[in-house]
């Protein structure tokens, strides 16, 4: 972990003029946050690489019924032939053109982790300042659920509830939704806790703020740091998560181009056609990689206590 | 520490009682009617009416309930509808070789993780360290379902070097790579930052300005210390592992809990999940538990109130 010196150093928004009244300070100092902000990620060069890579393939999930070069379900009689001038990355079991597959892949993989982590984000985060502000009984009850939840390992939980609900994408984002919850709601909790007894907050309280005002005005910015670092590594997580269920049948149903799908289907020919089996592979690491590296290294700007 | 220790066993009973209404509620939550689901488009309602009976979905659910922790507490963990068999002995059945693929992948992803995050962190900064903490990176992002295709075409296939399917203690070693690797990745994360943490600490300074050797420091002092809380962290990883291993198993068709959680979730067989869902959670808190325990005897720093 990379600790900054920035406290050898004044901010520079403090160095101007003495009589700066305290508004003029605060914008200065938002900026010079800002400045430092992009000054730290221009030193970490994984961040700046996997943002970029992110990127690219949201815009390639975007745009891609004009990048790809034919349609992702048109099969053909060209079965498992080898990468080539003509299909870039070869075809597939029923002669479909994998990097067209790969392309629209991109649209599912990355719209199953925005959604799954959605739902995380959401009722973890509401959970949490719940738990962590309201305290009493209603605190001790969302953290023995939680408890509960945490007693289903890794993927389980996700698979309890495509067992539910059964297999398909959608529920799949649902159940890897409901598997990443308790993180939330611990993130969420124990950052409101640490603000609930600030000065401000009571300041608040005592002038009359209802409680409401309090959680979304002045607990929710200070949990927001965390749960962000949270979500995007989350979401790659979720990306891989959701892959393996795929990948085991309980999702993506077929035609989807889904990569974990792919690989499935996949796994029976590596021997004659490695190109199946190859790149869908490496479209999953990428994006899962890439969300790693920008999530680390917002985690370091954002907030260098948290660590793991 | 004895209250502690007391406190801490008797947590897991609400636990698992959340766990048994958790998997017991999982058919009742079922949308729609769950007894169609279970048996399909084709079941008559005659059919139908006679499973709803057999398994009791006609009483109160607190009588169901009670019938189901009822027979769980005596090792019925309820019939297959598709095999017709116990469903108990059909996980017992299955449960060594998932057992044994996952205490492997512990054992190694262990050893490999804690040693190369040791290593990163006493290369602090140098090219060593950017290379396992990258390789590092690479692990916690390949899936297990890819390198373990990746690992049966160059290994198995390719060279030839080990079976890609079967039992023995060859045909385990891809499995255990592919399964252990995202851990090792993530045990050598943690370790590494944990053993900077202790080697900044001031004891650190003055046993190395009594004249120990750098060696001797780092395994005396830095270790101890640095590696308790890597040790709650390989307690966590089992659970991860074991139900990483459903996965891991379908890629070499291992004949373990995998496989047949994945045909129970595709036939719908709910004795079969619940099942399934009931004994891994019930093995990953007792894991837990020993880890925590494990974890007050040996850090005498913490004294739990």
């Amino acid at each position: 972990m990379m600790t900054e010196q920035s406290l050898t150093q004044p901010p520079v928004g403090l160095t101007g003029p003495r009589d700066a009244g305290p508004l003029e300070i605060n914008a200065r100092l938002e900026i010079s946050a800002r400045r430092k902000a992009w000054r730290k990620l221009r030193r970490r060069p994984g961040a700046l690489i996997g943002a970029t890579v992110l990127i690219l393939f949201i815009l390639v999930a975007i745009f891609a019924p004009l990048i790809a070069p034919m349609d992702p379900l048109e099969i053909s009689s060209n079965r498992r032939a080898a990468p080539s001038s003509e299909h870039w990355l070869g075809t597939d079991e029923v002669g479909r053109d994998v990097l067209s597959r790969l392309i629209y892949g991109a649209r599912v993989s990355l719209r199953v982790g925005l959604v799954a982590i959605g739902i995380a984000l959401t009722f973890g985060s509401i959970l949490g300042m719940v738990a962590g502000y309201v305290g009493g009984w209603v605190d001790a009850v969302i953290m023995r659920l939680t408890d509960i939840m945490l007693a289903f390992p890794g993927i389980l939980l996700a698979i309890a509830v495509v067992a539910v609900l059964g297999p398909s994408l959608f529920n799949v984002m649902i159940a890897v939704g409901v598997e990443s919850i308790p993180a939330y709601i611990r993130t969420a909790r124990g950052s409101t806790l640490s603000v609930k007894e600030m000065e401000y907050v009571t300041g608040a309280r005592t002038i009359g703020s209802s409680s409401m005002r309090i959680v979304l005005r002045h607990i929710l910015p200070n949990v927001a740091a965390p749960l962000i670092v949270l979500a995007t590594i989350g979401i790659a997580g979720s990306i891989l998560s959701a892959a393996g269920l795929s990948y085991l049948g309980l999702g993506a149903q077929p035609p989807t181009p889904e990569w974990g799908a792919m690989l499935s289907s996949a796994r029976s020919f590596v021997r004659d056609a490695w190109w199946i089996a190859t790149f869908p592979g490496i479209a999953i690491m990428l994006v899962v990689l890439s969300l790693n590296l920008f999530g680390d290294g917002l985690r370091d700007i954002l907030d260098p206590r948290m660590r793991n | 520490m004895v209250p502690f220790i007391l406190r801490r066993v008797l947590l897991v009973i609400p636990v698992m009682l959340g766990v048994s209404i958790a998997a017991f509620l999982m058919s009742h939550l079922v949308p729609g009617d769950p007894v169609s689901v279970m048996l399909g488009e084709t079941a008559t309602a005659e059919d139908r009416e006679r499973l709803r009976e057999e398994l009791g979905f006609n009483d109160p659910l607190i009588v169901q309930y009670g019938r189901y922790i009822g027979g769980v507490l005596q090792g019925d963990l309820g019939t297959s509808i598709r095999s017709g068999q116990p469903v108990l002995d059909e996980i017992v059945e299955r449960l060594p070789s998932t057992a044994t693929l996952t205490l492997s992948a512990v054992v190694v992803a262990a050893v490999v993780g804690v040693t190369l995050g040791v290593v990163a962190a006493v290369r602090g900064g140098g090219w060593v360290d950017a290379l396992i903490m990258g390789f590092a990176m690479l692990g916690i992002s390949v899936p297990t379902f890819w390198s373990g295709i990746l690992l049966i075409l160059l290994f198995g296939l390719v060279l030839g070097w080990f079976p890609i399917a079967g039992e023995g203690p060859m045909a385990l070693v891809l499995p255990t790579v592919t399964l252990a690797a995202p851990s090792a990745a993530v045990l050598a994360r943690i370790t590494r930052s944990s053993v900077l943490e202790v080697i900044g600490l001031d004891f650190i300074q003055s046993a190395r300005s009594k004249g120990l050797s750098e060696n001797m420091v780092i395994l005396r002092h830095v270790l101890r210390n640095a590696l308790i809380p890597v040790i709650t962290i390989i307690g966590l990883q089992f659970g991860g592992l074991m139900s990483g291993s459903v996965i891991v198993e379908s890629v070499f068709t291992r004949p373990g809990l995998g496989r047949y959680t994945v045909t129970a979730i595709q036939s719908r067989d709910f004795p079969q999940i619940q099942g399934i869902v009931l004994v891994v959670a019930a093995i990953y808190v007792f894991v837990n538990l020993a880890v925590d325990l494990f974890y007050a005897v040996i850090d005498p720093r913490i004294r739990y109130g």
